[in-house]
Parts: structure tokens; sequence; C-alpha cells
């Protein structure tokens, strides 16, 4: 029986090299029947798809029941699970649009560190892309253009280390300001 | 301050072990004035991030956090604002209130306010808002529906569609909006800007995706109108050949994946038309040759699933998949196959053409593509091919996982029952694979395909039971071993020199662990029980049976002493080893959790076995094979066997295939069938035990119908089946009806049966409970109830039925019948309803019929030889009869062999109790017709003269 309705997206995991998470997003709107439902069973499927995915570079593999697309770009693996009727082509597309505009967000260099580096933009494609299991939008520079870039604050920092940033833009304030007396 | 100690700690090792207490801390930030929307959105990215990973956050930090949140709505960054939509989307499951910022959300929802705030506003506000609040907000969605910017349009959309499984009779409403949103001219020009930030370039999407999302929610609120839906076909079936960019002035779909939707509800709503069919393979067939692949690969694995295809657009649809597993991306390559292989199990001529393709895509590098290619060529290849397929797959044996090597062995099985001349072959590579290293599923699969082969293939069966002894002197899994001595007691017997089998598993009991040597003994006592079994071989057996006496095992000790007591008397040697029956295992399970889970039902006595059905251990092996040929698939496809959740239920295709009105069961469906039939039979015995006056004539009827009888033509108004339960003293007609049209509510439905003939004193109507409300397509079930005043006679009757009930309209679109409209009485004549003889025949396998019909003797049997001129062979005879019996037909009785002559034998208990058989002979001569003649045996005379009276 086909799927008459538009919800074909089960889930999108993003993983590490080492088979890591680093992003999982699983829906479970629709008739989509959402067999993981605790973090232990997500876990686990996540890792038995991995080892069974990360030597062939296939593009494809029928699951536990489900079609996984998957796609490498250096050490980042985007995984997409779909219903098991569904297009395959259909789910390629999306799962194409999602790595596409991710891509372009970071300036056609993926890998763990910038996809850490920049995961605003990462987590908001992701957002642009697929709604609670319905394909939003496939064509990449449409969810680029829909990702908004970071706005400008008075102080410049980088994500991932931007407490570290904090504290020494304090101690060079502090810095700044004891100079300063000392100047006097 | 919550940085790290470690300060030379890697900076995204400090982002992967995040934890959200030090999150919440930051979190103080949001409170700030003036926002930082920078360092804000950074946080929340991590908020996200953090839930994303799979960190649940308690319930009342993720409150606190969701109102520190609603403070940056004051900040006007739209990149801020983005990452605050997403966040309160992701938080909304977790917090509590989060209908706080419905208002702020709705102002963000205006129609002035900028694109990517709308877009997400609404989406946003449609996770959280209650149904109850959906009128407020109907007007904003319905003009973001038919918004002019795609992005905006989609998320009305995609938000609508999320909506309507909670709040349908709102959603509904928008269907206009909605054709208005899929006719909509694509957008070329047009402000959308996308300020904020930097980036002021606008991006048109390619991909026209809204049509997608309208076309979706279009059809969910449509999908019970098949009208409707039969015209947003039509619509945009006519211009399809121009297909591109630039619309004509009629309506297009741009959008590709709008048009595999469209496809599928085309499908879904002509195929059961036989009008309509034409129509679709024309359709069907324009669509194959789309310009996307996505738009053909649906519409070529449309054409494979027709049920009733012609073979020019098969041949077509298998041409353009032909196309695709020459492709170099995986995924069509993928795609191609696995519709190749679903069509190959039912047109598996239709699938040779790409035999040559498929053979190249065995060693494909994506082992899924392989694996379908393997399987589906076993379907397609003929007794020519499987040589050169096997060496090929002897070829690859070493160096693939042990999952595929299942799939081999499975796939291997199945040609063995296919080709059974080159058993052979197969045995020498299944015997090569099961010396080869493995794990126990993969030897599982080999073993369980040498004893297949063997039962199957006589001629082969000593060279296998060779095999198999062989694999047992060194086998390191118990279960094997166990499973390979079971079969080797099963047919070593029958062999020309069970001997050299004695040897071997008397070898086991020597060598092996408990467990082994028990089914070691097990199988030795069947040896020196067997009726071939000549006295020396049974002093023999008897001698290795003592020394086992002495085993370290009680398990083992116990079953040898019983297997010398019981190879002393005939009496339960039959009983014990020759028996050819075995409960339905599936009812027996039902029963003994029922029996266990009722705690009066201990001192109501012990269980009962009586009412447990036997059924034949062929029928039984018959059902597992489909079981295991419905399962195949599912692990063919990489699905681990061992996860619970992947297994389907047993027998669900073949209760489809029963319960498709109109089909004929095949008998090979009719054997395997006996398990859901005696599923379906509890499961009426539940609904009837739901309703008090029908409960009170007893536990459970003791007979039930086996199929449901159409006493309406296939695609009328009303659609009603009658199902037939026997009581003791009660007759139950049970009937099923589903209204068919949308307009109409019906209320008050019963149905009015009348006798044709006198009842009067045979049958007296007692109960009548009716329908109360039936809405379209809601099936419901109502029942008409007769006491038998005689329990002694049993009445042929024919009753004419009528369905009487209240009609009033409604609104289609929601079901609700309109307000002051009483409604008006109407009726609808049914087809005759007819009561015999067979329905008081509970069709169920009764073991070693034929001593049984011996028992019974002359004295009970009836005869009566018939004249039929009216049929026109034995098949359609025989089926008729059995229909008419209402007993259960041994094996090969429905498949008469010859056209000429042919025998059949039916059992079956009369009320549940009396154990019957009958016998059938027919001739049939061209212009004569069938002449029959049918005798039943019975422990009741007056039953054997019933049923042979029910044929005349």
């Amino acid at each position: 029986m086909a799927n008459l309705s538009l919800y074909t997206v089960r889930a999108v995991v993003v993983m590490d090299g080492d088979g890591n998470r680093l992003i999982a997003k699983y829906y479970n709107r629709g008739q989509n029947v959402q067999s993981y439902k605790t973090l232990k069973e997500q876990q686990k499927f996540e890792s038995e798809l991995f080892s069974k995915t990360r030597k062939s570079n296939s593009e494809i593999v029928l699951y536990d029941g489900q079609t996984v697309l998957f796609k490498y770009v250096n050490d980042v693996y985007f995984y997409l699970v779909g219903n098991p009727e569904e297009n395959e082509l259909l789910l390629g597309a999306v799962l194409n649009g999602l790595v596409e505009a991710i891509s372009q967000l970071l300036k056609y260099n993926i890998d763990k560190r910038s996809v850490l580096d920049n995961l605003d933009m990462v987590v908001l494609a992701l957002d642009e892309t697929i709604d609670d299991g319905i394909a939003l939008e496939t064509d990449p520079n449409a969810i680029a253009a829909n990702v908004s870039k970071r706005g400008v604050d008075t102080i410049d920092v980088s994500l991932s280390n931007f407490n570290e940033q904090t504290v020494m833009d304090a101690y060079k304030l502090a810095k700044e300001r004891f100079n300063l007396a000392l100047l006097r | 301050m919550s940085w790290k100690k470690d300060e030379d700690s890697d900076e995204l090792g400090a982002l992967l072990n995040l934890d959200h207490s030090a999150v919440l801390q930051e979190a103080r930030i949001f409170n700030q004035t003036p926002i930082r929307p920078r360092q804000s959105r950074l946080l929340l990215a991590k908020i996200v991030f953090l839930l994303y990973r799979g960190d649940s956050i308690p319930t009342i930090d993720a409150t606190n956090l969701f109102f520190s949140i609603t403070k940056l709505f004051q900040c006007k960054d739209m990149s801020l604002r983005q990452m605050v939509y997403l966040t309160i989307k992701e938080l909304s499951t977790v917090s509590e209130d989060v209908i706080m910022v419905t208002s702020s959300l709705m102002k963000d929802m205006q129609p002035k306010s900028e694109i990517t705030y709308r877009a997400n506003a609404i989406r946003a506000l449609c996770k959280i808002v209650d149904p109850s609040m959906l009128p407020g907000i109907e007007r904003l969605l319905k003009a973001a529906i038919v918004e002019k910017l795609p992005s905006i349009a989609s998320a009305a959309l995609v938000s609508s569609i999320h909506l309507f499984t909670d709040a349908k009779d709102v959603v509904r409403r928008w269907g206009n909006e909605a054709s208005e949103a899929l006719n909509g001219k694509a957008l070329s020009m047009g402000p959308s800007f996308f300020s904020g930030s930097a980036n002021q370039n606008q991006v048109v999407s390619t991909s026209n995706i809204v049509q997608y999302h309208a076309i979706g929610l279009l059809y969910a609120i449509r999908q019970h109108d098949r009208m409707a839906v039969l015209k947003l076909v039509q619509t945009f079936s006519g211009q399809n050949k121009s297909g591109g960019w630039m619309s004509g002035p009629s309506p297009t779909l741009r959008s590709n994946m709008a048009h595999v939707m469209l496809i599928r509800y085309a499908v879904r709503v002509m195929e059961n038309d036989p009008s309509l069919l034409p129509q679709l393979c024309t359709l069907l067939q324009e669509w194959m040759s789309h310009s996307s692949d996505m738009v053909s690969l649906e519409a070529a694995r449309a054409v494979c699933q027709l049920k009733d295809v012609d073979s020019r657009p098969l041949t077509q649809a298998v041409g353009v998949l032909q196309m695709f597993l020459g492709s170099p991306r995986a995924t069509a390559r993928f795609a191609a196959i696995r519709t190749l292989n679903t069509l190959a199990r039912t047109h598996p001529e239709a699938v040779q053409p790409c035999n040559v393709d498929m053979e190249n895509l065995i060693t494909d590098k994506n082992r899924s593509v392989a694996t379908f290619a393997i399987t589906t060529l076993l379907k397609t290849g003929n007794e020519a091919s499987v040589d050169r397929l096997m060496k090929q797959m002897q070829g690859f044996m070493a160096e693939i996982s042990d999952e595929f090597k299942i799939i081999v062995a499975e796939a291997v099985r199945s040609l063995c029952r296919k080709f059974p001349g080159k058993h052979s072959l197969f045995l020498s590579f299944l015997s090569g694979v099961l010396r080869d290293e493995g794990g126990y599923e993969f030897k599982r699969s080999a073993i369980e395909a040498i004893i297949d082969l063997a039962k199957n293939v006589p001629e082969c069966k000593e060279t296998a039971l060779a095999h198999l002894c062989e694999f047992i002197e060194d086998c390191e899994f118990t279960k094997l071993s166990v499973r390979v001595l079971y079969f080797l007691g099963e047919e070593g017997p029958l062999t020309a020199k069970p001997t050299i089998y004695i040897r071997h598993i008397y070898n086991r009991v020597v060598l092996e662990n408990a467990v082994v040597r028990a089914a070691a003994v097990n199988a030795l006592a069947k040896f020196g029980a067997s009726s071939a079994a000549d006295p020396s071989l049974q002093r023999s057996v008897r001698v290795l049976l003592k020394r086992c006496l002495d085993d370290r095992d009680d398990e083992v000790r116990d079953r040898s002493a019983w297997a010398l007591r019981m190879m002393d008397n005939e009496k339960t040697k039959d009983k014990y080893v020759r028996d050819d029956s075995t409960f339905a295992l599936a009812v027996l399970e039902r029963k003994l959790v029922e029996y266990c889970a009722d705690p009066a039902a201990s001192l109501k006595g012990k269980f009962s076995f009586e009412s447990v059905p036997r059924i034949s251990r062929a029928q039984e092996e018959e059902s597992r094979n489909q079981a295991r040929l419905e399962n195949m698939d599912a692990v063919l496809t990489g699905t681990t066997i061992s996860a619970p959740s992947s297994t389907r239920p047993i027998g669900a295709g073949i209760s489809e295939a029963i319960e498709t009105p109109g089909t004929p069961m095949s008998p090979g469906v009719s054997g395997s069938g006996f398990m859901d039939e005696f599923e379906q039979q509890a499961r009426y015995a539940s609904q009837l035990n739901a309703i008090p006056e029908i409960a009170a004539f007893g536990d459970q009827p003791l007979v039930s119908s086996r199929k449901p009888v159409d006493l309406t033509e296939a695609e009328t108004e009303y659609v009603v089946r009658c199902i037939k339960h026997v009581y003791d003293g009660h007759i139950v007609f049970q009937f099923d009806v589903t209204n068919t049209i949308p307009e109409q509510v019906l209320e008050q439905i019963e149905v009015a049966m009348e006798p044709e003939e006198d009842i009067d004193g045979v049958l007296e109507p007692v109960v009548v409970v009716p329908i109360p409300e039936l809405k379209c397509n809601q099936p419901g079930t109502a029942y008409v109830a007769f006491a038998r005043a005689d329990t002694e006679t049993f009445p042929s009757v024919s009753f004419a039925c009528t369905l009487k009930f209240i009609v009033k309209e409604c609104d289609p679109a929601t079901g609700e019948p309109e307000e002051g409209d009483d409604g008006f009485e109407d009726e609808y004549s049914l087809e005759a309803t007819d009561l015999g003889a067979g329905d008081f025949m509970q069709s169920t396998y009764i073991p070693d019929s034929h001593s049984l019909w011996e028992v019974l003797g002359q004295d009970a049997e009836a005869i009566e030889t018939f004249a039929l001129a009216n049929f026109d062979g034995i098949e359609e005879c025989i089926t008729k009869v059995n229909d008419l019996l209402g007993m259960s037909p041994l094996d090969g009785a429905l498949k008469p062999k010859s056209k000429a002559a042919h025998q059949a034998v039916f059992t079956g208990k009369w009320m549940g109790r009396v154990k019957t058989v009958a016998r059938t002979r027919m001739t049939y001569q061209k212009g004569a017709g069938v002449t029959m003649e049918l005798a039943v045996r019975s422990e009741d005379q007056g039953v054997s003269e019933l049923m042979v009276a029910a044929i005349a």
C-alpha cells in the first residue's frame, strides 16, 4: 500500500567518523510508526546502522525494515531514514537538498569541526528541509537562503570556544583597565 | 563561572561534553539588556544541539528556559528570531505552558512581518497551538496558504497537514485555499527579500515544492470523496506532455514530488474501477516517459503493482526499470531492482528480459542491490541458467558476510523447490557451505534447505540424510543437532538401510551434551517403533535404549524408559509416534493464555484440549512455508533477523488473500489459511460475547461460517456480508454493513429476515441487534438471532433479507448529520441468505480419517449418487461441494489430478462434536456433466443423511 500522505521521513541522523551521533532528529508524526522511541533504542539502531554502512559507500540500504539513504562528506555521515515503501529517488532528493544546503552554508567545507562550529546553521538547515517528517524544501539554494546568517554582536565569538573567549575578553578588558590605571 | 578548568582541552571535546546544567547556567545571558543577538543565538543552538543529541532536560528546567527565551522576542534581529522559533518548537514537547508565546507568534505571522519571520512563526505556532484555539488563527493561515511567496505558502500548507490529524473539521474548510495554492502560477518574480543580516539576494526555489504540499493537503481533505480525487487527477493529467516551466493557461504540475503523489492518488482512485482502468494505464504509460526519474520510477512501479495489468504497459515499465538498473546512482539501481523483485513474484516472465542486467548486479558494491538481484534471478531464472548462477554464488560465498549467506541459503532453498531435477547440484553446494565457517542462523538455513530437499525430492533423500549425518558429527550448535536428529528420526526408518543412521545417532548419545542425547534417544525410539522396523532392528534399538537408562542426565533416562515402554504396546506406538496430526498451534497458544489469565478457569476444570482444533502436519507444514515465504522478503532486505520489531505478523498476506472478495480461494491458499480461519473465529467469538443477549447463548458459537457471504454486489451503495454462527440452541446471523455514500448517515440499521418457507416450530426469531449509526466507510455489525425450538431438527431454509434504516443527509466533509434533519426510512433489498446443513458443520481436520471411516462402518453410512448435468468440469463441481458441505478437505481434495475422474475426502465435526467423514467420487463426461457419488459416515446416522441431503 503506497503512502498517500506526505509523511516520508522518519529520522535524520548526522554522525561523525567514529559513529558518534552529532545530531539526530526522529520524527513520529503522521502514520510513521516510530519504533525507536527511547534514546537507548535509537543509539542501538544508529550504531548498528553505522557498522553496517561505514565500509561501503553505496548510498542506500534497507535496514530494519526501513529505507535508509546515506551520504558521507569527509568525516561527517548523513543518514536519512525513510518509509520503506517510499520512492527512493524522492528521498534521495530530500537528503541531497539537505547536504548540499549545509555544504553551501559551511562554504563547501563540511567536516566534523565545521559542523560543530556552525551548529546554528546546521540545525536551521535541517529545520528548513524537513518539518516533522514532511519534506519542506528540496532545493539547496532555497534552503540555504532560508537559513539566516549570524548577526553581529558587540563581541565576536565563535560557538565552540566562546566560554574561553568571554573569559579572555574579560581578562583583556581588565588588563587594559589596569594598564590605564597604571599609566595614570 | 562555567568554563572548563582544563583550558588545553580540545574545544570540540568541550562541545561534545556539554551538559545541560552548564547550558542552563549560561541561559542567564537571555536576561541581559540589551540583548546580544549573536551570543544568544549560539546559546540557543547549543540547547537545540543538546536536544538533538538525545539529552533530556527536566520539565521544570525546560519551562524556566522557555520563559527566559520568550524575553528574546524583544529583539528584532532576524538571525536570532529564527533560532528562537526553532528552540520553541523543540522545547514545546518538553516544557509546560508553551501556549504563552501564542500572541508573540501571531504578531510575527501578520502579513506585514518579514518573510522569514512569517514562515517560521507559522510553523512554530502550529506546533504549539491547541485545536480549540485554531479558529482564532484560521483567517491568518488561510491567507498564508494562498500567499504568493512559496516559503510562506509551504509553511502554512505543511502546518495544516500536521494540524489535520487533530483538527479535521477546521482544516477541512481550507480545501479551496489549498487548491488555489496548487493551481497557482509558479512564482518567478516578486518580492522575496531576505533581509536581516546580509542576504539581500532573492532566491526562488526551483523545486516548486508548494504544489507538493498543496496536493498533499488537498488529498488529505478530500480523500473520502472519490469524485473529487478523480477530478483532481484528471485536471492534471491532460496537459502533462508540455510539462515544462512555462506553464500554459491550464494548471500543470511543476513539482516532480507532487507528480509522484498524483500518480499514487490516480492509482488509488482508478485501480478498482474497471471502467477507468484503461484510462489509468494510458496515463501511467505517458508518465513513464516523464523527464524526471522520480516520476517515471513511480509510474513504472505503479504499473508493476497493478492487480491485473496488460502486457504492453508492463513491458514498458520493465523497460524503464531496466534502464535504471544500469544507472550509476545506487539509489536508482536499488529502486529498480526492488520493484522488479516484487514484480517477479507475480509475473516472473515479464522480468526475464532483465536477466542479463541483473546478473551483472550480483557483484554490485551495494549489498542490498546484489541481494535483490540474486533473489529476483532465482524467481525468473530457468533450468539452464541455474548452473551458471550457482557457480557464480559459489565463487563469492567465502567473501560475504553471514547475513548475506543466509539470504543465499534461503534462495537456494527456493530454487530446490523449483528445479528438483537439479538436486545433486544443490546438495553439493549446500553441503559445501556447511563445511565452511558460519554462524548459527546461516547454518540453520542451510540445514533447512537440505531437509526441504530431502522431503520433496525422494531421489536424493538418502544422499541428503548422509550429508546431515556428516554434519552432526561435527556440529557446534545444539539446536541444529536436535533439529537434524528429529528429522533423521522421521525419515530414517523409512529408508532401505536404517541401520547406518542408527549408528550416527547412537554416536551422539555417546559424545554429546544432555540435550542432544535426549533428542537422540527420541530419534532411536522412532526407529524402534516404526512400522517398517523388522524384529532384529527392534532388538538392536532396544539394546541401545537400555544402555541409555544409565545416562547421567535424568531427562535422557526418562525418555529412554518411556521409549522402551512405548515400544511394547501397539496402541501407544500409534498414539505417540505415528500420529500425523497436531494442534493448531496459534489457537492452542491463545487458549492457554486465556486459561492462565482467567483466575476462575482452573476452578472450572482442567484445560480442555478438545476445544483446540487439530490440523494435519502437512497443513501445518504448508502454513509454515507460506509464512516463511512471507517473511523471506523481510529477511532478504537486510532486516536483522533477531529484531522483533521487523517481524511481520505471520500470515498477514494470507488473510488478505482470503478476505479479498470475489477471488476464489486457490487450493494452495486454503490449506495455509487454516490458522487464520481459527483466528478469525476467535475474533467473531469475542465480538459476539460483547453483546449480552447473544453471550447468553453460550461461550462461543459451536460453528461459524468459514468465510463471509456477500449479500450485495461489489461497488453498490451499501455493502453487506453475512456470517452465520450456530449455537447449541440458537442461530445468529451476523451482518457486516458498510455505507459507501459520503452524503448520508444511516441510523437504526437492522436486517429484516423473511423466511421463504414455513419455519414455525423450528426457528423463532429472538433478538435483533441494530446498528445505531453508520457513517461513510465505517463498517458496522448488525445481528439477527433465532432460537432453535427443536434442537433435533436442522432446518434448511432460505431467507429473503432486507436492510431497513433511517437515512439522514450529512455534510460529507465532517460526517455530521445536518441539524433538524429527522431523516426518512428506507429499505434496501439484499440477496437471500441460505441456511443449510453445511452451516452446522465445523471444518476440522480429523487425523487418520481412513481408519475412522472403517470404524464407523456401513451402518452409519448414507450414500447417494447424483447426476449433475449443469457442471462443466470436475474442478467446478468439487468447489461447489466443498462450499455446501462446509467440511475440511484433505490433501489434494480440491485439486483433481485428472479431468475424467476424481476422489476426495472431507472431514468435519457436526455441531463441533460429532465426527463425520465424507467421501465423494466423481466422473465427468463431456455433454453428460458430472456424475457424483457422495458417501458420508458419521458417528450419528442422522447426520450422515442430512449431509447427503445437503447436496441435493
